[in-house]
């Protein structure tokens, strides 16, 4: 049994009516990133900031590396570092002052503070930016100046909440470089996404939550395979053999098949645990036997959305329910 | 692709570079509670050079306060405005100070919904730093309005009896007074949703305590049920002692009851404030 980093059992925390958190039980091996993949609302944030000593527990346990979050709160919190789901810097501060204050905040003195502030501009390329207010930093930026903060002392476990949602492309690949090179450290990385391709690519175990608890936990393969390995997108020629298409899919594949808002493309999950892409080339064989002709078509992974629906029967999202 | 019209900010995470930062050097001890304060405290100095604009409201808020009831009032109640300024710069300068110190609550309410909030509680520091930190921040600004009203009333006529010495222990006072005050404020900016609300709350404490007060006229003249408030009020104590160090005949009693007052503000608030940091 490896060491864990966390331990939670029957975690609760209840908001006025809504239990946020409903029973949560999450053992996080030391050591690796680890995903916790959910919708809005699902309970991430909240379980993060209790383990993080931000919000006390209404019920169950939870340790850090042993430590209890409530009882023993001081000594989780020298070992864990946390980068918020909004930017957790000084806005009117300047970027080496922030990281100059968390600096001295964490222990060091002077000098070394700014010394500590200026390797960690370079590292993370800011340095450029070292003298503007945080306010003027783009949310690439932002976001790697708070992550620049939450490693200063090297913590044993980073809470990383949503680190990549609102931003570009390139500025995610950058984070997800920069998570990478931070685990090879040693670092244990407690990951919140609410994109199963983030929590894939990076994690090595993953939970997804719904409502407050764990809905499912095991490695990207086993999720994905419990799920269906992905879809398969069709575009039509023709908006008029839709429904022809439609009925062709689900015969062959034996799924439901989706209508998207274009007029000519549908989505079909492929759920065998096998061959997909065999799968997915025999359903477009039935297609053109049926006579009906493929503009394009592309495999996908499985969405969110999907694994969602896969596990509970209903849309991650509820407006998308409505 | 080809056309990228950003100036070489193309950031790529370099292992190296990363490396250096992230080796596990020995971590320093956690900071002293004094030293994590005084840390807080030059953050508070770094927003006020960053935002020069709100140190307005310590300037020309009691600059306004001490010309218009001197000339107001003076005429009326004392015979001439330098007569009066003599009776009334010492109050005018606590109450002055003292509503300033709201402006801490609007401080604390404003950042605590931010992110960088939730970043200093979970550092592994002395809980109260960061409030102790607003509270050193602000005592600048209670000393730049304290020394504004100081001068203008200088210029206008001041001639306090006490002398320099007598003028500086009263300052001191009512800085040592307005940080301990300072913790009703602190706890209201953790207790209120929005900015508004902790300035509506605020004055409506302010306004009585500084206005039903021996402030601008002798509590003598008004009726036996306001004597009992006013007379209780720490205003009235404050700038009774405050009057007594400037004017030369230093009250010890009247001193010692606002050091009492002092010390009961950040027992009570500051624990109270302490108590709505470790639930929010």
């Amino acid at each position: 049994m490896p060491d864990l980093a966390i331990h939670t059992s029957g975690l609760v925390k209840v908001f006025g009516d809504t239990r946020a958190v409903d029973g949560l039980d999450l053992s996080v091996p030391a050591g690796a990133v680890y995903g916790v993949l959910g919708p809005n609302g699902a309970g991430k944030t909240t379980a993060v900031r209790m383990l993080a000593t931000l919000t006390r527990p209404d019920g169950g346990e939870a340790t850090v590396f042993g430590h209890d979050v409530v009882r023993e709160a001081d000594a989780v919190r020298s070992r864990v570092s946390l980068t918020g789901q909004y930017a957790s810097v000084d806005e009117e501060m300047t970027g080496a002052e922030n990281l100059v204050l968390l600096a001295r905040l964490l222990g060091h003195r002077k000098p070394a503070a700014r010394e500590r502030a200026d390797q960690l501009l370079d590292a993370f390329g800011l340095s450029e930016a070292a003298g503007r207010q945080a306010k003027t930093y783009s949310g690439g930026m932002r976001r790697r100046l708070d992550i620049a903060a939450s490693i200063l002392n090297t913590p044993d476990l980073l809470f990383l909440d949503e680190p990549t949602t609102g931003l570009d492309p390139r500025s995610r690949n950058q984070v997800w470089d920069i998570v990478r090179i931070v685990v090879a450290h040693g670092t244990t990385v407690l990951l919140t996404t609410q994109y199963l391709e983030e929590a894939d690519r990076l994690a090595q175990r993953i939970a997804v939550i719904d409502h407050g608890r764990v809905i499912a936990e095991g490695t990207p393969g086993e999720l994905k395979s419990s799920v269906g390995s992905g879809s398969i997108h069709v575009r039509l020629r023709d908006a008029a053999t839709r429904p022809d298409a439609e009925r062709v899919l689900a015969e062959s594949l034996d799924t439901p098949v989706y209508l998207e808002a274009d007029p000519v493309a549908l989505t079909a999950r492929i759920t065998g645990t096998g061959d997909e892409a065999a799968q997915a080339a025999r359903a477009l064989a039935h297609l053109a036997e049926a006579g009906i002709v493929v503009d394009d078509f592309s495999l996908g992974q499985p969405s969110l959305d999907e694994v969602f629906l896969s596990l509970t029967d209903r849309p991650a999202t509820e407006e998308a329910a409505a | 692709m080809s056309t990228t019209t950003e100036s070489g900010t193309a950031y790529v995470p370099a292992s190296e570079a990363l490396a250096t930062v992230l080796a596990p050097a020995a971590k320093p001890a956690r900071p002293s509670a004094w030293s994590a304060s005084m840390t807080f405290g030059w953050r508070a100095m770094l927003k006020i050079k960053h935002v020069p604009e709100q140190l307005f409201d310590v300037t020309a808020f009691p600059l306004m306060m001490t010309l218009l009831f001197t000339y107001l009032f003076g005429g009326a109640l004392a015979g001439s405005p330098t007569e009066y300024l003599q009776f009334l710069l010492p109050g005018i300068m606590v109450t002055s100070v003292v509503m300033i110190t709201m402006y801490t609550g609007l401080e604390v309410n404003k950042d605590i919904d931010k992110g960088v909030f939730d970043r200093f509680r979970t550092l592994p520091i002395w809980r109260p730093s960061t409030m102790v930190g607003y509270l050193l921040g602000d005592l600048l600004r209670y000393t730049i309005a304290s020394t504004v009203i100081l001068l203008v009333g200088l210029v206008m006529g001041f001639r306090p009896q006490g002398g320099l010495a007598g003028v500086l222990v009263g300052i001191l006072l009512l800085l040592v007074f307005s940080f301990a005050f300072s913790w009703v404020w602190t706890m209201f900016g953790l207790l209120m949703r929005s900015e508004k609300a902790v300035m509506g709350v605020s004055m409506l404490v302010l306004f009585p305590l500084t206005f039903l007060s021996n402030v601008y006229v002798d509590p003598s003249t008004m009726p036996g049920w306001l004597q009992v408030f006013v007379n209780a009020n720490p205003i009235s104590h404050l700038v009774s002692a405050v009057r007594s160090l400037m004017g030369g005949t230093t009250d010890t009693g009247e001193i010692i009851w606002v050091l009492v007052a002092s010390a009961a503000f950040i027992a009570i608030f500051g624990s109270l404030t302490m108590r709505l940091y470790n639930r929010k």
